[in-house]
């Protein structure tokens, strides 16, 4: 009787390992692994020395550079004075505004995409001398409108944790409020900054689905290279060369990002105050800068689904959402067969991330501690490589023996569970950690057995965590583009994004106005899903500590 | 120069925390403000340093009105409950702050740090980091630091609030004697009323926003004049009288009210007079060699300092000496 126990019990815990290290093994390490080795394999490795020399592969290298630290810079600056009304001032609707600064975060690269193109439509700027539609500009708006978010929350929460009493120490002995801010505040806030501004970094190096969008054939970055090589060429051996500068870039930033990670959490003493009410000019500066950021490119979206025909004949309808539902000649299926695929896709990959996370989270927490360190690392990368790295790998891997996933339908929603896992565990992990473990060994003296105090002391408590890191797998999986650009499609199992993507690239009025209700669709599904389970008990974000 | 605040009032969110208050601190004068935790205190600090805005009334230093000047400008030194250290810099970062802001050059001010640090008792200290000091030693780099850049008016809100008994005592006899040293203006904020007897040239005690009391310590010690201020003194024997002022001890008063009955002037006789109140013995501690003894007097419970040492359930004879009655107002 002990004997078989004992055995479940052994079995289940080597489940717990085996099945995350399995996925993680064959989804990612492997595909990431063909990269490589094809990369610096047997003629790669030339290929890859030789890529130097080539002035296209230089500009790509400086444009993907440049875009990215101006990119950073930009939403840094813009975010800040909104990090500080969070963190500093006190004002009726701070609960919402926070949330509402998460939304851009979420929204699928495609629809931001289509929200900007809509933008410069509206104030005539997508041609003329004004143009920004194809221009770095263009590029440089979307990069803040998502990362905008990012800083806010990282900086701002930081920045609420701090102590007041060290700046209002300076202000007695006699600084000004600006060397106060330079000498006191700053200082200990920089840690937040520079993490934030790595993470943001990191999105920007990798930004795909804007770049294809708004940048036009002339704008190219490294994801966008390795993409038009892989997909539109058929040219495997150049991208994957593509491919391994990018892996070693991406990992150098990471590596970087979490030392900065690792000193954020020093010297943080909680402390609550009374803050201050914010002026008015202070709030209506903040509040309209963040309308335009924010609320401009979302609110024109809108607007522009709901209307049809142009210049004199434009008038407000709903036939864009009406014609969802009908095939276009240009598409295999329909925006409404594609969005319920992407619905399907994304419950499955909802539901894969919360096992293969709320597993490897486990192991994170009560592991051993080379396991647990290794779980953490591990299952952290697929959130630092990027998308296009993810998909490609699955592309040149996957598809021939020892294993043909290409036929199965799968893959996509494995591909991006693969990406939610690293939300689940943002999530999951720091609630296992924060209980108690007086709570488990109070529930074992009273004669509950280690599984028994899985279900019941960890389950209940983790399972607000499981939910929300379900709802942002859920959200990612539904504007998944990056990824799902590479994997083998069948005509009949286009995702929404891929329709999105192909009705943006189209000419004519009809097809743009149904681009832009299929985004508003998605921008209302994502949001939703993250708004709902973030609004539900309020305790603790992802991006938060993202 | 003196500081005076005259008529000032804090109020959050409309709930009012000070409520009239008037003040007056002259240079080499320590003014102890003595209250319950949530009376205020720190408040009407962070007021004088220009860190909350009063609702009404105003703060003057000498014949100046600082009530709208930036805290900045004030030239007052406040030191935080807790130290509020500048954790990103070292010891003489953080003492030389003022210096650096008021524009002292570099040499200077390695001068006037080493000079602070060796007026705490910390010499050599410069160089360490503050999250490796101890609470006392914290608590000192804090009080260099507000001294070093010479403000015109000291303010200490509870500095030695999160230290042990101990390093409490030994802490306020240095800091008493550095105070009479800087001959400054010194507000010092504490709940402690063995504290504020250490230090305090004047005390004032704070109730609900307001002085209850502003005087001399003895003065205050001997007449409290409320029982919220009696309270907060540490005096323990405040006695209910009835409708014709009696109580278990006598008649005490000429009608209702509340009296003090100072402990020292209580005795304890270890054989009960005859026809005399007899008290039943709770218990017995010493406090600074003498015996202070806790009894119960018919439901009334007395501390009283005795000369001798009873047993807990003796039944001893208790009286009041003269002046032992101090009618407090409520």
């Amino acid at each position: 009787m002990g004997t078989v126990r004992e055995l479940v019990r052994a079995s289940a815990r080597v489940l717990c390992v085996a099945i995350p290290a399995g996925f993680l093994a064959i989804f990612f390490l492997y595909p990431v692994g063909s990269i490589l080795v094809r990369g610096i394999g047997v003629g790669g490795l030339e290929r890859l020395v030789g890529l130097p020399g080539r002035g296209s592969f230089r500009g790509v290298v400086w444009f993907t550079l440049w875009q990215a630290v101006v990119s950073t810079a930009l939403a840094v600056l813009v975010a800040w004075p909104g990090a500080h009304l969070l963190a500093r001032r006190r004002f009726r609707g701070r609960a919402v505004l926070r949330a509402a600064a998460t939304v851009p975060f979420v929204l699928p690269t495609v629809v931001v995409g289509g929200a900007f193109l809509a933008l410069f439509e509206r104030f005539g700027l997508s041609d003329g001398s004004l143009r920004l539609t194809r221009t770095v500009g263009a590029i440089l708006a979307a990069h803040v409108f998502f990362n905008v978010a990012i800083v806010l929350r990282t900086v701002g929460t930081f920045w609420e944790g701090l102590d007041t009493r060290p700046e209002e120490q300076a202000r007695v002995l006699g600084a000004t409020p600006w060397q106060a801010f330079r000498w006191v505040t700053l200082p200990r806030l920089w840690p937040a900054v520079a993490a934030a501004a790595s993470i943001v970094f990191l999105f920007c190096f990798t930004s795909f689905g804007v770049i294809l969008i708004l940048g036009g054939p002339t704008r190219a970055t490294l994801e966008t290279e390795i993409w038009r090589h892989a997909v539109f060429r058929g040219d495997l051996a150049s991208a994957t060369a593509l491919a391994v500068v990018q892996l070693v870039a991406v990992l150098a930033m990471v590596v970087v990002a979490n030392a900065m990670q690792r000193r954020r959490a020093v010297g943080q003493v909680p402390v609550r105050r009374v803050l201050p009410r914010a002026s008015s000019r202070l709030l209506v500066g903040n509040l309209g800068l963040m309308a335009v950021v924010l609320g401009m490119p979302i609110a024109v979206l809108v607007e522009r689904s709901l209307t049809t025909g142009r210049g004199p004949d434009a008038a407000w309808s709903v036939r864009n959402y009406a014609a969802l539902a009908d095939r276009v000649d240009l598409l295999p299926i329909s925006a409404l067969a594609a969005l319920r695929n992407s619905l399907l896709f994304a419950v499955v990959a909802a539901g894969l991330a919360v096992l293969v996370g709320g597993l490897a989270s486990l192991v994170v927490v009560h592991g051993r501690r080379t396991t647990s360190r290794l779980f953490d690392l591990g299952l952290m990368m697929p959130l630092g490589a990027s998308a296009v790295t993810v998909g490609f790998g699955m592309l040149i891997a996957l598809d021939g023996p020892p294993l043909d996933l290409r036929s199965s339908r799968w893959l996509v929603p494995v591909a991006h569970a693969l990406i939610g896992v690293p939300f689940v565990m943002r999530t999951v992990v720091p609630t296992l950690r924060s209980i108690d473990h007086r709570l488990r060994e109070a529930a074992a003296v009273l004669g509950a057995s280690p599984a028994r105090v899985r279900r019941d002391v960890d389950l209940p408590i983790a399972a607000r965590a499981l939910a929300v890191g379900g709802a942002f797998s859920f959200a990612v999986s539904l504007g998944e583009f990056g990824a799902t650009s590479f994997l083998p499609r069948h005509p009949d199992r286009l995702t929404a994004p891929l329709v999105l993507f192909r009705l943006l690239g189209s000419p004519g009025e009809a097809l743009r106005g149904q681009a832009m209700a299929l985004s508003v669709v998605l921008m209302v599904l994502t949001a939703a899903s993250v708004l709902v389970i973030e609004g539900w008990g309020r305790r603790g974000s992802v991006r938060g500590d993202l | 120069m003196t500081l005076r605040v005259d008529g000032l009032s804090v109020a959050f969110d409309g709930v009012s925390v000070l409520d009239g208050v008037d003040l007056e601190v002259a240079e080499g004068e320590v003014l102890v403000l003595l209250g319950p935790s949530g009376c205020g205190k720190s408040t009407l600090l962070r007021a004088i340093a220009g860190l909350e805005r009063p609702s009404a009334g105003r703060i003057l230093w000498g014949d100046r009105d600082l009530t709208d000047v930036a805290t900045h400008e004030r030239g007052f030194g406040l030191m935080f409950q807790d130290h509020a250290l500048f954790p990103h810099r070292d010891v003489a970062g953080n003492v030389e702050f003022g210096l650096r802001v008021a524009g002292m050059p570099a040499d200077q001010r390695t001068h006037r740090v080493a000079r602070a640090l060796q007026m705490v008792g910390l010499e050599g200290f410069g160089g360490r980091r503050v999250d490796t000091l101890s609470g006392g030693e914290a608590q000192r780099v804090a009080l260099a630091r507000s001294v070093a850049a010479g403000p015109r008016l000291l303010m200490l809100d509870e500095p030695f609030g999160s230290l042990d008994r101990v390093l409490r005592e030994r802490l306020t006899e240095d800091l008493g004697v550095l105070l009479r040293r800087l001959g400054q203006a010194v507000v010092h904020v504490t709940h402690d009323h063995d504290e504020a007897f250490a230090l305090a040239d004047r005390i004032a005690v704070l109730g609900d926003g307001r002085i209850l009391r502003n005087g001399g310590p003895a003065d205050v010690w001997a007449d409290p004049g409320t029982v919220h201020a009696a309270e907060c003194l540490g005096h323990e024997n405040l006695v209910v009288l009835d409708g014709s002022g009696c109580c278990p001890l006598g008649r005490l008063g000429d009608g209702p009210g509340t009296v003090l009955v100072r402990g020292d002037r209580l005795t304890v006789d270890l054989v009960p007079v005859a026809g005399g109140p007899v008290a039943e013995v709770l218990g017995t501690t010493i406090r600074g060699g003498r015996t202070v003894v806790a009894l119960d007097l018919g439901g009334l419970r007395l501390r009283a300092w005795s000369d001798g040492s009873p047993s807990i359930g003796d039944r001893v004879g208790v009286s009041v000496a003269d002046g032992g009655v101090v009618p407090l107002s409520r």
